[in-house]
């Protein structure tokens, strides 16, 4: 709830931020700018990188299960 | 601990796009961008647990690859940066409510920009953060973050102008280009 307020609130501030420098909504520029950062956002995460962030968690998981089945080792 | 890395990548995931387009209008190429968010991830998987879970972490992943992308240039000399301008390449899914030549234009516009301001203006104007954290990305004074993107907006304004007043003659041309020189 907190968390959300504080979100909401920032957002707000943010927007009210854009609208004064000319950024909001209905400025040309700040609309512009969106449509091309929006456009390469659209065009998703390539493979690679899914892949890659699959495997560093993979590794990640494996890491923290082998440490937990062999505790005390060195006892 | 688990559960912990696999929160730590779901919002990875969550930031990847928005990260992604930060990279290409810093690179201007698709190619070196996803290089460039590559590196990105890399780094900040092994530094997670300087991460606090529950703040930031698009801020974070933003100021990690801006880091990496200055230091690579650094690295590499300018060739990191022989670009021909900023989303350079032909994007896959144009814009609807724009025509080719409006964003062409704009395009050329944003590549005349200083990099500071250009950061500046697609931090605030595109990837959405606030004039604080866009300053702490760029380890800048909130008010010079505010001041970069005033100018930039300004110099925006004037660049457009100019290409739209060109079907005018020349003489429209060059009195803007003049008065744009100044700034």
């Amino acid at each position: 709830m907190k968390k959300d307020n504080l979100v909401t609130q920032q957002r707000v501030r943010m927007q009210a931020g854009r609208a004064e420098d000319g950024l909001g909504p209905t400025s040309d520029i700040g609309s512009r700018l969106r449509a091309l950062y929006g456009a390469v956002q659209d065009e998703g995460v390539p493979n690679q990188l899914l892949d890659l962030l699959e495997k560093l968690d993979n590794a990640e998981q494996a890491q923290s299960q082998a440490a937990k089945s062999a505790p005390r080792d060195g006892e | 601990m688990a559960a912990e890395g696999t929160s730590f990548k779901r919002e990875m995931l969550a930031t990847l796009p928005s990260l992604r387009a930060f990279a290409v209008s810093l690179t201007g190429k698709h190619d070196k961008a996803d290089d460039l968010v590559q590196d990105t991830v890399m780094k900040a998987w092994a530094k997670q647990s300087s991460f606090e879970m529950g703040t930031n972490i698009k801020a974070w992943l933003f100021t990690i690859l801006r880091n990496e992308f200055y230091s690579q240039m650094r690295k590499r000399g300018r060739e990191v940066q022989d670009t021909d301008g900023v989303f350079t390449e032909r994007l896959a899914v144009h814009p609807s409510q724009y025509g080719s030549m409006d964003l062409e234009d704009f395009k050329a516009a944003l590549s005349k920009l200083p990099d500071d301001q250009r950061e500046a203006i697609i931090l605030i104007g595109a990837s959405g953060f606030s004039y604080e954290e866009a300053a702490s990305i760029c380890e800048c004074a909130v008010g010079t973050m505010k001041s970069r993107v005033s100018r930039a907006r300004t110099r925006l304004t004037e660049l457009l102008k100019i290409s739209g007043e060109s079907d005018y003659g020349p003489d429209a041309v060059s009195a803007q280009v003049t008065s744009g020189n100044s700034f």
